[in-house]
């Protein structure tokens, strides 16, 4: 395996697992409170169509021109890479609240107990509508990350592939406990998340634009804690800025 | 607002977010270096300059927001 799919793997891992751990709660909450079938059924069909979407578009931008295909996905996977990485920043320097699960269940169970019962079609319309939002929403974020990352390097079967596994995974040991994953270390992996795609989207855009970086794919080696460091560093001034405000 | 313009919507809060002037900045990178390489002109560079100073930039542009007390 080379250092980028590597990267991929591990990116990809890490996010779709923090997205499936937040689709999870939501989903948990309406089902706990409404019943599961139709919170499993607004699930699956969320997931249906996130599917398919990386089934359509996968390919499709897979076979655009390599060049092309690095400068433009590379560019997209870094504009969306320094915006996970400005929230974690953030959040890591205590600006912006941290991803609490629990309170979010809570709120959505008061909400799910507070809305009165909408059956259609043998479904609860509530119940499906909030489990299909919640999983759609979250996983449109996957879908990027497993095209942008899989389209760059012709591999987005893996991409799909690990991103499956994490999906699966946190959704058995959700369903196992009954419970939000509420000590999954949700803040640190979207931060080690935003860095990888930050990382990546600056190598395969300059590479595309035309650059050769020194040391050719190794320069990952460099670039990945390079990015790391600059955003602990940036966690903690602004840490600092906001207790010394 | 038509189904079109929901889409292009999201797609732009999905991708680009809150801060606009990260996306331009990259953009303008880009372009930045593709001109060097296109010159024969070493280019790895810019980018690593650039996604320092944007990311920089756009954290304390946020956190400086974050620290101003409502009117």
């Amino acid at each position: 395996m080379s250092a980028t799919e590597i990267g991929l793997a591990l990116s990809v891992f890490l996010a779709c697992a923090v997205e499936a751990v937040e689709a999870l709660t939501i989903v948990l909450a309406v089902g706990a409170t409404r019943g599961w079938r139709s919170a499993l059924w607004g699930a699956g069909t969320a997931a249906a169509i996130l599917a398919a979407a990386v089934a359509a578009l996968g390919p499709a931008i897979a076979s655009l021109p390599l060049g092309l295909l690095r400068t433009v996905i590379g560019g997209l996977l870094l504009v969306f890479g320094l915006q996970w990485l400005r929230k974690a920043v953030l959040r890591a320097g205590g600006v912006k609240a941290r991803h609490d699960e629990l309170e979010i269940f809570r709120e959505a169970r008061a909400a799910a107990r507070a809305t009165a019962a909408q059956p259609r079609a043998g479904l609860d319309r509530y119940a499906f509508t909030v489990a299909f939002q919640g999983v759609l929403l979250e996983g449109l974020e996957v879908v990027f990350i497993v095209i942008t990352f899989g389209a760059n390097q012709h591999r987005v079967a893996l991409a799909s592939a690990v991103a499956g596994v994490a999906v699966l995974l946190v959704a058995a040991v959700g369903f196992a406990v009954r419970a939000p994953l509420a000590r999954v270390p949700e803040n640190a992996m979207k931060f080690a998340v935003g860095v990888m795609l930050s990382s990546f989207g600056m190598f395969w855009g300059a590479e595309g634009a035309g650059a050769s970086w020194p040391a050719g794919e190794a320069a990952l080696l460099a670039i990945v804690p390079g990015v790391l460091l600059m955003a602990l560093v940036l966690s903690w001034g602004v840490r600092r800025a906001a207790l010394s405000a | 607002m038509s189904r079109a313009r929901v889409v292009l919507a999201g797609a732009w809060e999905l991708v680009v977010g809150e801060d606009w002037r990260a996306a331009v900045g990259v953009v303008l990178a880009l372009s930045l270096t593709a001109l060097l390489a296109d010159a024969g002109i070493a280019a790895w560079w810019v980018m690593p300059l650039a996604v320092a100073g944007l990311l920089s930039l756009s954290v304390w542009r946020t956190a400086r927001a974050a620290a101003r007390p409502r009117e």
